[in-house]
C-alpha cells in the first residue's frame, strides 16, 4: 500500500533506522554509515514510488530495485521487513551462519532483492540489463539503482552509463547516495572523484541534485525521473553518512563498524520517535 | 576423418542464429566483435535482440545478469581472454554466485589464436571457469559437436561456459554421432588398450590423428573427446584408467587447472596411475601460426606420437 504523508513516511524512515542500528548491533559487524545515509531513498522507493506487491516478490511487472552498493544491506533488509517481505524478527539474524541474510543481498535467498550485490560497479550493469529487458518485453517496468559515490570510481559504472544513454533507458533511475565519505576518507581527497553532476550530464543523463533526507524532494526527483522521456535519470541525492546517530554523522570510521553497547542504546534512543 | 574443415566459431554464430528463430527469449550481446565471434549472424537477422555494448566487457557481464533476471537467455560473446580474464570477477559475483541464467560463448581460446600473441591467447580460462561453482564448462571439438552444445548450454536453466576456437579444425562427428552425445558424458574413439588420450577442443582431432598414425606402429590407443570439463565424466575416466593404465592429457590451455587437471583430480581420488599432462607449459604464449605453435607448444599429433616413440 502506498504511503503518501510526508510526516508518515518520516516516521517509517525513523524505523529502518531503527532496523539498521538492531542488525549491526546483533551482527557485531556491517556497515552503519552508508546504511543510514540511503535509508530516506529506500524508504521513499518502496513505501511511495515503487510498483511492488510484497506478496508477489517475483511479479514479473513488478518495478526492479538494485543496491548496488550492496554494503547497505542494513537499509534494504530494514525496508523490505518493514513492508512485509519477511517477519522483522529474522532481523536479528543478519550476517550470522545458517540466516538468509547475508552480508551483501543474495536474490536466491531473500525474498525482495532483484539482484545479488556486493561487489561494487556491477549493479548498476545488472539494472541496465533489467532495463533493456523491460523496453523489449514492453513490460513498463522501472529500474531504480542506489549507486554509493565511492562507489562511482569503478570504471563499469561509466560503462554502464554510456550503454543507458545508448539505448535511451527512460525506465532507469540511478540515485547517487552522495555522503560524500568512503573508507579512507572524503572521496575527493580518495578517489578525486568530483563534479559527479557534469559527469552523469555528459553521459547523457537527467540530472536532478536533491537533498537525499527530504523526503518531498525525494518524491518529487522520482516522480519526474518516471515522466522523463527518452534519457536516462541520474539523481544525485546528497547525504549525510550515519545520518539519525549524531555520533555517526559525517565519520567515515562508521563506514563498516559495530556500535558497542553504551553507543548501540545511544543511538536508539536518538531515534526513537 | 574428412579434411573438411571449420571453426568452431563458425558453427556457433550458424547455431545461434537457428536458436533465435525458435526462442524469442535468446538474446545476444557482444562487445565490439561480433564478426569475429560471428554473433553477427544473428545480429543482422534480430537487430532488436542483440546488444553491442562497445569494448565494455565487465558491463556486458552485467548487463547479460539483469536480462536474464527478466528471463532472457542471453549469449554473452566476445574472445575468451576478455570475457574470461577481464570480467571475471563479474562473471563470478553476478553471474555464478547468483546462479543465472547467462551463456558466456567465448571465442578465440588457446594458442591456436595464432599471430596476435600472448596477450589475446586465453590458456587459463578452463582452470577459472571451473573454479566457479553453479558453472557448467564446456569445450568443443568440431562443428556438428559445438552446435550440439550450443543447444544443450540454452537448456540448462543456470550459468554455461563454453569455449571456442579461431583456427579452423577437421570435422569429425556426423549427424548419428551427435544423437548419442550427452553432456557430462565424455565420447570413447577406438577400443585400444595401450594408452588412453583425453583430449578437449582443438586437441581432439589431433589426438584421432596420433591413433591412425600410432596403429600403423602396432600400438593401439583410444581417444576421449571431454567436451565437457564440469561436470567432468568421472566414469569414463575410470574406466579407461583401469583398462588401458596409461592416461595422457592434451589441451590448447595451460598444463595447471585445466583438462590435465581436472583428470589428475580425478584419478589421484579414486584410482591412482601416471597422467602426462601435455598442454602450454606454465609460460605465456607467443606469435606464429596456429599449427606452428601447436608443434612449437607440442600439442599436435606427433608430440603425441613421440610420446610413444
Amino acid at each position: 500500500m502506498k504511503v503518501t504523508s510526508i510526516e508518515a513516511l518520516e516516521k517509517i524512515a525513523k524505523e529502518v533506522r531503527r532496523g539498521i542500528i538492531e542488525e549491526v548491533y546483533n551482527a557485531g559487524s556491517g556497515h552503519p554509515g552508508g546504511a543510514l545515509s540511503c535509508a530516506d531513498i529506500l524508504t521513499v522507493l518502496y513505501f511511495n514510488q515503487m510498483n511492488v506487491d510484497e506478496k508477489k516478490p517475483n511479479d514479473p511487472n513488478r518495478d526492479r530495485l538494485v543496491l548496488s552498493k550492496g554494503h547497505a544491506s542494513p537499509a534494504l533488509y530494514s525496508v523490505l521487513a518493514r513492508k512485509g517481505y519477511f517477519n522483522k524478527e529474522l532481523l536479528q539474524t543478519f550476517r550470522k551462519i545458517g540466516s538468509n541474510l547475508q552480508g551483501h543481498p543474495d536474490m536466491n535467498k531473500v525474498p525482495g532483492v532483484d539482484m545479488t550485490t556486493g561487489s561494487l560497479g556491477q549493479g548498476i550493469s545488472s539494472a541496465v540489463g533489467m532495463a533493456i529487458a523491460s523496453k523489449m518485453d514492453k513490460a513498463g517496468c522501472k529500474v531504480f539503482c542506489i549507486l554509493g559515490d565511492g562507489e562511482i570510481e569503478e570504471g563499469q559504472v561509466w560503462e554502464a552509463c554510456n550503454i543507458a544513454s545508448k539505448y535511451e533507458l527512460d525506465n532507469l533511475c540511478v540515485i547517487i547516495d552522495n555522503n560524500n565519505l568512503q573508507i579512507d576518507g572524503e572521496i575527493e581527497k580518495v578517489g578525486g572523484m568530483n563534479n559527479i553532476t557534469e559527469k552523469f550530464l555528459s553521459f547523457g543523463f537527467n540530472v536532478l541534485n536533491i537533498n537525499g533526507h527530504d523526503i518531498s524532494s525525494i518524491i518529487d526527483a522520482v516522480t519526474t525521473a518516471k515522466q522523463t522521456k527518452g534519457k536516462p535519470t541520474a539523481i544525485i541525492a546528497k547525504t549525510i553518512k550515519g545520518k539519525g546517530v549524531s555520533f555517526m554523522e559525517n565519520k567515515a570510521e562508521w563506514h563498516g563498524k559495530a556500535p558497542k553497547e553504551d553507543e548501540y542504546k545511544i543511538a536508539m534512543k536518538e531515534l526513537e520517535d | 576423418m574428412e579434411e573438411i574443415k571449420k571453426a568452431t566459431r563458425d558453427s556457433y554464430g550458424e547455431m545461434l542464429l537457428e536458436l533465435g528463430k525458435e526462442n524469442e527469449n535468446i538474446v545476444v550481446l557482444d562487445a565490439d566483435l561480433s564478426s569475429a565471434t560471428k554473433t553477427a549472424l544473428f545480429a543482422k537477422e534480430f537487430p532488436d535482440r542483440f546488444i553491442n555494448v562497445g569494448i565494455a566487457e565487465q558491463n556486458m557481464m552485467g548487463i547479460a545478469a539483469g536480462l536474464s533476471t527478466f528471463g532472457k537467455i542471453p549469449f554473452a560473446s566476445t574472445f575468451a581472454m576478455f570475457a574470461v580474464g577481464r570480467a571475471y570477477e563479474q562473471v563470478r559475483n553476478s553471474i555464478a554466485y547468483p546462479k543465472l541464467n547467462v551463456k558466456i560463448c567465448a571465442t578465440h581460446a588457446g594458442i591456436t589464436v595464432g599471430e596476435d600473441g600472448a596477450t589475446h591467447q586465453m590458456l587459463e580460462d578452463l582452470g577459472l571457469m571451473r573454479g566457479l561453482p553453479n558453472m557448467t564448462v564446456m569445450s568443443t571439438s568440431d562443428d556438428l559437436q559445438t552446435k550440439w552444445a550450443v543447444r544443450e548450454i540454452a537448456k540448462i536453466n543456470g550459468p554455461a561456459y563454453l569455449r571456442l576456437c579461431r583456427m579452423k579444425t577437421p570435422i569429425i562427428y556426423n549427424e548419428k554421432d551427435v544423437e548419442k552425445f550427452e553432456l557430462g558424458k565424455g565420447i570413447q574413439i577406438g577400443k585400444g588398450t595401450d594408452a588412453t588420450i583425453i583430449a578437449t577442443g582443438d586437441t581432439v582431432a589431433e589426438a584421432i590423428k596420433a591413433k591412425e598414425i600410432l596403429k600403423e606402429h602396432g600400438i593401439n590407443v583410444r581417444v576421449i573427446d571431454m567436451h565437457t570439463i564440469k561436470p567432468i565424466d568421472k566414469e569414463i575416466i575410470l574406466k579407461s584408467a583401469k583398462e588401458t593404465k596409461r592416461i595422457i592429457t592434451v589441451e590448447d590451455h595451460s598444463i595447471i587447472n585445466g583438462l590435465g587437471t581436472a583428470v589428475s583430480e580425478v584419478l589421484s581420488e579414486e584410482y591412482p596411475v601416471k597422467v602426462e599432462k601435455m598442454g602450454i607449459p606454465d609460460v605465456f604464449g607467443r606469435s606464429g601460426k596456429a599449427e606452428e605453435l601447436m608443434r612449437y607448444f607440442k600439442i599436435d599429433a606427433m608430440a603425441i606420437v613421440n610420446k610413444f616413440m
